[in-house]
């Protein structure tokens, strides 16, 4: 933090209240993420419970293997950044850049994957819209599957760039030595986002990709 | 910086956060929290006036029963421009972001919010929604109402909803930042002995208010979001064409929306019980109910939103379990109404004129409230539903509630805040004037709606001419009510006299700083070992 | 503390949970469909998030007011939700 002016005093009287106040407002933010979620799962319990049919068969045009792959890659970040959060702590560094990178290419193969899923679905006319014509005859309902399907992924992806933005930084920042154990508090507060972005996806997961 | 750099001179000024560095860039990249709430006050100023302009244009169309003045597209974008940025770029931010901002760490005994950059970043964030409505609103406007029901903003609709959406989306992440930031300040930067029973009511309401910021919000992104997608693709979740069903648009909107409401009023309430217990000179009467009943306001507020969908194709058996909620809601803030009432009783009573808007307050927001009642009644609300009855409902809180503390409370932070007293008597008057030209602008409006007049036509059966002059002539009234305000308070600025630390003769610890106050707010970390409303005469 | 356990082994356990409930989820679809297929896969995720929240997220040792915070969302989520569905499910 750049000096200015005469004081930048911090609002807190020690570190300890410092990082509680930051874990609290980490959490408070993961509440308002899980409501922002939580619309769309609404959304979707509601069609899921009128359309079953449609649901089971737009779920069937997914690809099962790529869903599957993707939730394990997920996971494996997870628990790369976990690592990383205790190798802070202890003063591992290259640990620590080394599990950064890790969570990091994961997260990005995880985007990659749901790329190469996103333009499948763009071949076979599954893109909610006028040009939706999904092989085998199309019934209205279906298409709600797919917004969601696209809604809910999306808004996903959309965090999991976020998250490799902030992950890359950290990853600049303990290359450069400048993460260590007497503030663990950023490694700790990335963690907490990355674990609960991957969350999303472990509901994601059964609720797009296995209804039979 | 100052003149210490220049040898032989010495500066007399006492430094304060206004005067130890007057340029635009210390303003803009400030993190001071008092800083950034005379950001937020001029930022939604500006918008209030804007909407007030969009309001009077709507009461002079109104004055015949003709469309004279505009026709009905263009009306429906005066009430969607006036609805959009009256709630969310003015009341939301209103007493949290302003006067909050300025006024909870001071409260708290603190140095600043918890987080002074993410309370920068969220006046930013808030700036650019704003810019990107009041784009929407340059290139031609939105004609959906406030509150963008589906399928006609998602399908029908060929106004800029894209824009107007993202405006209050964007404005969104702005109100949980304020939230996030509030509730963790409330938690963590208590001065010693400063206990949650010892908190000024102010505090508690700020409190109960950021929860809804923080647990509703997110909601409302999401449905906007969803809308956008809706008008983005062409289909979407809400569209019936593909088996969507457009009422669970509702749901989440006012999962959202109604909560808000109470975004709405509960810092009123809690402005007015800081100027009760302050010109009553006694302690809050039932101190710890009404602080408890903050949160119960808050968290009741979120199980009641059916009511605004009686006459939708809601199920009638939710309706009645909506209902029966509603009324719920009204125990606690009737508790509220008479705790205050009860305060006043045998109280040293000082009209100065935030007092005036405190009582004004008492008097507009229990007409609202029981209103309400009639409205969250089943039977009743399908005769009342989309009249001017609701309009006349919801203003008396919202303007009858809200502005008026907000107005209160700006008048009673207003030395603190530049340090200068304004001219009483200018400040009284136009507290009358507020209160009368209110009254006469809206009661009239309960009228109309209960004899049938339809909200959001700019045209109505010559028979309800009568009651929309008086109304329109109130509108007036109000409006130069509003305009004086800014004549005394401006004139203050330079020739008000000097405040002293605390010239109400408040307790609270904001008062026990030097107005304005110093940048890091307290020498001192203050060491707090009474309840908030510490007066002498009035304790029991 | 034991003398020589990594400091890595609790969270590498919690992977495997992880893994093993992804397995069994993804194995489950297979066999089972409907009602069944669908609550099976959420007692799964369900695990999963309770594995990552306690353990990735340290929530077991956090103080009661963090725990507070974190079970919020979910709290006001089933508001949500619960009202909802009583509309949809009583609909004449």
């Amino acid at each position: 933090m750049k000096a200015e002016g005469t004081r930048v005093e911090s609002p807190y009287v020690d570190a300890a209240q410092r990082a509680l106040a930051q874990q609290l407002g980490m959490w408070a933010f993961i509440a308002t993420e899980v409501l922002l979620f939580g619309g769309l799962f609404i959304a979707y319990a509601v069609y899921r419970v009128h359309y079953p049919d449609a649901f089971a068969d737009g779920s069937r045009r997914l690809d099962f293997w790529i869903g599957t792959i993707n939730t394990a890659v997920l996971l494996a970040s997870s628990l790369a950044m976990a690592i990383a959060d205790i190798a802070v702590r202890r003063d591992r560094r290259r640990l620590l850049s080394g599990c950064l990178a890790m969570t990091w290419l994961l997260g990005a193969l995880f985007l990659v994957l749901k790329g190469y899923e996103y333009h499948q679905k763009f071949v076979e006319h599954l893109i909610p819209g006028p040009h939706f014509a999904p092989a085998g005859g199309p019934a209205a309902p279906e298409q709600l599957f797919f917004v969601l399907y696209f809604a809910m992924t999306g808004l996903h992806a959309v965090h999991m760039v976020i998250g490799l933005g902030v992950i890359a930084w950290l990853f600049v920042l303990s290359r450069r030595g400048r993460l260590g154990p007497a503030s663990p508090g950023r490694v700790e507060l990335a963690g907490l986002y990355w674990h609960f972005v991957d969350c999303v996806w472990v509901f994601l997961y059964p609720l797009l990709y296995l209804i039979r | 910086m100052n003149a210490d750099d220049i040898p032989g001179s010495v500066d007399t000024r006492v430094l304060n956060y206004l005067n130890r560095d007057y340029s635009l860039r210390s303003w803009l990249s400030t993190r001071d929290h008092k800083r950034i709430a005379l950001l937020y006050l001029a930022t939604i100023t500006f918008f209030f006036a804007i909407a007030a302009v969009a309001a009077a244009l709507m009461r002079i169309e109104l004055l015949t029963p003709q469309g004279d003045l505009v026709v009905s597209d263009i009306y429906n974008r005066l009430f969607t421009l006036h609805g959009v940025l009256m709630v969310w770029f003015f009341l939301i931010p209103s007493i949290p972001a302003v006067l909050g901002n300025f006024v909870l760490p001071l409260m708290l005994g603190a140095r600043d919010v918890a987080f002074p950059r993410l309370n920068l970043a969220s006046w930013y964030i808030f700036v650019a929604g704003a810019l990107l409505a009041l784009y929407a609103i340059v290139a031609g406007g939105v004609d959906t109402g406030w509150t963008f029901y589906t399928p006609y903003s998602s399908t029908y609709s060929n106004g800029n909803v894209m824009a107007m959406a993202g405006g209050v989306f964007i404005a969104g992440f702005s109100s949980i930042a304020t939230g996030l930031n509030f509730i963790v300040t409330i938690h963590q930067l208590r001065a010693p002995g400063l206990t949650w029973f010892r908190l000024p009511l102010f505090v508690w309401s700020l409190y109960a208010t950021s929860l809804i910021l923080v647990l509703a919000t997110p909601v409302l992104a999401i449905t906007l979001l969803l809308i956008m997608l809706e008008r983005f693709l062409g289909v979407g979740v809400f569209d019936p064409k593909l088996g969507g069903d457009p009422l669970l648009f509702q749901h989440l909107f006012w999962f959202y929306s109604h909560p808000a409401v109470y975004i709405m009023i509960l810092p009123g309430m809690g402005v007015v019980s800081e100027l009760i217990a302050c010109f009553a000179r006694k302690r809050i009467f039932g101190y710890r109910v009404v602080a408890i009943a903050s949160l119960a306001i808050a968290i009741l507020g979120f199980l009641v939103w059916g009511h605004h969908m009686f006459v939708s194709s809601q199920s009638v058996y939710a309706g009645v379990v909506f209902s029966l909620l509603s009324f719920l809601v009204s125990v606690p803030s009737a508790i509220k109404v008479f705790n205050w009432t009860a305060t006043l009783h045998r109280g040293s009573i000082r009209f100065d004129a935030p007092f005036l808007y405190a009582l004004g307050f008492l008097a507009l927001f229990t007409i609202g409230g029981l209103t309400g009642l009639f409205l969250a009644t089943l039977a009743v609300d399908v005769h009342l539903h989309d009249t001017y009855f609701v309009i006349a409902h919801f203003h008396y809180i919202m303007v009858g509630g809200m502005v008026m503390a907000y107005m209160g409370g700006l008048h009673y932070w207003w030395p603190k805040i530049t340090g200068r007293i304004y001219h009483d008597w200018a400040a009284r008057v136009a507290a009358v004037t507020i209160f009368c030209g209110f009254n006469l602008t809206f009661f009239p409006q309960f009228i109309l709606g209960y004899l049938g007049m339809p909200r959001r036509f700019h045209i109505y059966p010559p028979e309800f001419q009568a009651l929309n002059v008086i109304s329109t002539i109130g509108a007036g009234i109000l409006g130069i009510g509003y305009l004086l305000p800014l004549i005394y308070l401006g004139w203050s600025l330079f020739r008000g006299a000097k405040a002293g630390a605390n010239p109400w003769g408040a307790t609270g610890l904001e008062w026990t700083t030097p107005s304005p106050p110093p940048e890091h707010n307290f020498d001192v970390t203050p060491v707090v070992t009474t309840e908030a409303y510490n007066y002498p005469e009035g304790t029991e | 503390m034991p003398s020589t356990p990594s400091p890595f082994r609790p969270v590498l356990l919690v992977f495997a949970g992880l893994m093993a409930a992804l397995m069994l989820s993804a194995a489950a679809s297979y066999g089972l469909s409907g009602t069944s297929g669908t609550v099976v896969s959420l007692f799964f995720a369900t695990v999963k998030l309770a594995l990552i929240f306690a353990f990735f997220m340290k929530l077991r040792e956090q103080a009661g007011l963090v725990r507070l915070f974190a079970m919020a969302g979910f709290f006001w989520l089933a508001i949500a939700g619960v009202l909802i569905a009583a509309d949809y499910a009583t609909r004449g």
